[in-house]
């Protein structure tokens, strides 16, 4: 086995170029983050994570983060199943326009959608009007994160429901199931993983986003200025420990979230 | 309409009509609020928002950022994907978990580590000022943080499919005679190449416009570190929303380009799968 292994070509090659690669753009750079906040005095770590901004910018960035991951588990279920179940007019469009969020600049989407909710605009205008503020408040950075978590959602969900088979539906009717009781006893346990998935990536990409959501956020201190925002703020500042601990306290969460949402889905397919 | 349906016709029809009202409220609305900022002024107006020396400055920084990033990645791509499919399959699961990184990464924590890598108080910060290298604030900054972001998606393109080709008739070419080189370009790379190109399209795409990793690498110096993002983001903090929007376009137009592109592609890639 191992010589038949060694027939194929290229083992020093692909093994060097991985390496070298992986190293020098990956875990080095990694390693040096990681070096860095080992260094951290105990005393400055306590003196970062007692400001209230910290606290302030990640509850903002994780508890939009998992409103809009959820508002995206919605409305990915109802993007994902017609273009899985159903042949329509204007099908093809639907299913190439859902893939632009992840093709279009964040910066663009950022300033496109600053400038839709902005209050001289007609959208924002009328929102503001009946009373929804959208833009400079914690709503307009949910839209923003709906928008570049989007696509994760159908994509993960749409195979699911393509791969459902039909025949166990008809099977279910035939024995006098209705329609409501076909769906939430049989069709929705198939799917929830892939909704459990979704929301993981929806949630990781929103957590983080940066260039769509500055323009709309208005980057109030306490009220609207996410954590991603506040780390580069406190690298202009060369304040380089505490972009650190922020940093590092922001993947602690994020890792916490997704194993919850893994462990979920693991219990879930039992 | 009818291809695969056990629910009411009501319920179908009702759920058609809100996908449709979602993409254009939450997708189609923002994309055309671009256009309609850059022609705010007219045609005129959009056109001198074009020609502008900065903008063409940034749009070819952009594309030299963009060429470079999506060459390493390529070739890192493919090497990797054939490492781990060919021949080390016991470091697999720890190739994909290292690909996973940059996904999970916030772009502005991706800038932030090479800063503290390569900026004045960082790592090397010291030796590369003795040695008068500049890369935090200069273009190396930039292209590194842009591959860091982008680096998983030839690989993770390639590894499924690499595994699905199997070995078989690549061993067989080698047993026949064939070189390594012939091997790749006659075997395996036909097989892998609509996969390739979507990786490629995907990463292309993402080296344009990342944003938040370059703007914590750039210093924003015009002419020199400033890509197509950060001029958009300096003329809209500028009150120049005409140019910022028209430069925008350009970017959303190759957006839409490359997504058109890549849903070609993956049709031909289900076509080839079909035939074999």
């Amino acid at each position: 086995m191992h010589s038949n292994r060694r027939l194929l070509p290229g083992h020093n090659l692909s093994l060097g170029i991985s390496l070298l690669y992986l190293s020098l753009f990956l875990l080095i750079p990694l390693g040096a983050l990681f070096l860095q906040s080992a260094q951290i005095s105990t005393s400055k770590i306590i003196q970062v994570l007692s400001s209230e901004r910290i606290w302030a910018a990640c509850k903002i960035s994780f508890g939009l983060a998992l409103i809009s991951a959820l508002l995206n588990v919605v409305m990915g279920f109802t993007l994902a199943w017609p273009l899985a179940r159903y042949s329509f007019p204007g099908k093809k469009i639907l299913d190439t326009i859902i893939d632009l969020p992840l093709a279009l600049p964040t910066a663009v989407a950022g300033i496109s959608l600053a400038s839709l909710y902005a209050s001289n605009s007609h959208l924002g205008g009328f929102l503001e009007s009946a009373g929804i503020q959208v833009a400079y408040s914690p709503l307009g950075i949910v839209i923003a994160m709906s928008f570049v978590g989007i696509p994760f959602a159908v994509r993960t969900v749409q195979p699911v429901i393509e791969e459902i088979d039909i025949g166990i539906e008809e099977a279910a009717a035939t024995l006098g199931a209705n329609w409501s009781q076909i769906f939430f006893k049989i069709i929705l346990p198939m799917i929830t993983p892939s909704l459990l998935a979704g929301f993981g990536l929806s949630f990781a990409r929103a957590v983080g986003e940066y260039g769509s959501v500055i323009f709309i956020a208005g980057n109030i201190p306490y009220q609207t200025e996410i954590a991603p925002l506040l780390i580069l703020s406190k690298l202009e500042q060369y304040d380089y420990d505490g972009a650190i601990i922020l940093a590092m306290l922001m993947l602690s969460i994020s890792f916490l979230v997704l194993l919850t949402v893994n462990l979920t889905g693991r219990f879930r397919k039992r | 309409m009818k291809v695969k349906r056990n629910e009411p016709i009501a319920f179908s029809i009702l759920i058609i009509s809100i996908a449709f009202l979602v993409s254009l409220i939450v997708i189609v609305l923002p994309v055309y609020k671009i256009f309609e900022q850059a022609f705010q002024k007219g045609f005129s107006g959009y056109w001198n928002a074009l020609v502008d020396l900065e903008l063409l400055s940034s749009l070819r920084l952009s594309l030299i950022v963009m060429a470079i990033v999506v060459t390493i990645n390529t070739i890192f791509g493919l090497a990797a994907a054939w490492y781990v499919t060919r021949f080390g399959k016991r470091i697999r699961g720890l190739l994909e978990v290292l690909l996973e990184l940059p996904f999970s990464v916030s772009p502005v924590v991706a800038g932030m580590i090479f800063i503290l890598l390569f900026g004045s108080s960082g790592f090397l910060g010291s030796f590369l000022k003795d040695s008068n290298v500049q890369i935090i604030f200069a273009l190396p900054g930039v292209i590194l943080a842009t591959t860091f972001v982008t680096l998983p998606f030839v690989a993770k393109e390639l590894i499924p499919l690499m595994d699905e080709l199997g070995t078989e008739m690549e061993e067989a070419a080698i047993v026949l005679g064939a070189n390594g080189w012939h091997m790749f370009t006659r075997i395996t790379l036909p097989s892998i190449k609509w996969g390739l190109i979507h990786g490629i399209i995907m990463c292309t795409a993402r080296s344009m416009g990342e944003f938040g990793a370059v703007s914590v690498v750039s210093g924003h110096i015009r002419g020199q570190t400033v890509t197509m993002p950060l001029h958009i983001e300096i003329l809209y903090n500028e009150y120049e929303f005409v140019a910022s929007f028209a430069a925008a376009t350009i970017l959303g137009i190759a957006a839409f380009a490359a997504t058109v592109f890549k849903i070609l592609v993956s049709r031909a890639q289900k076509n080839q799968l079909r035939k074999s």
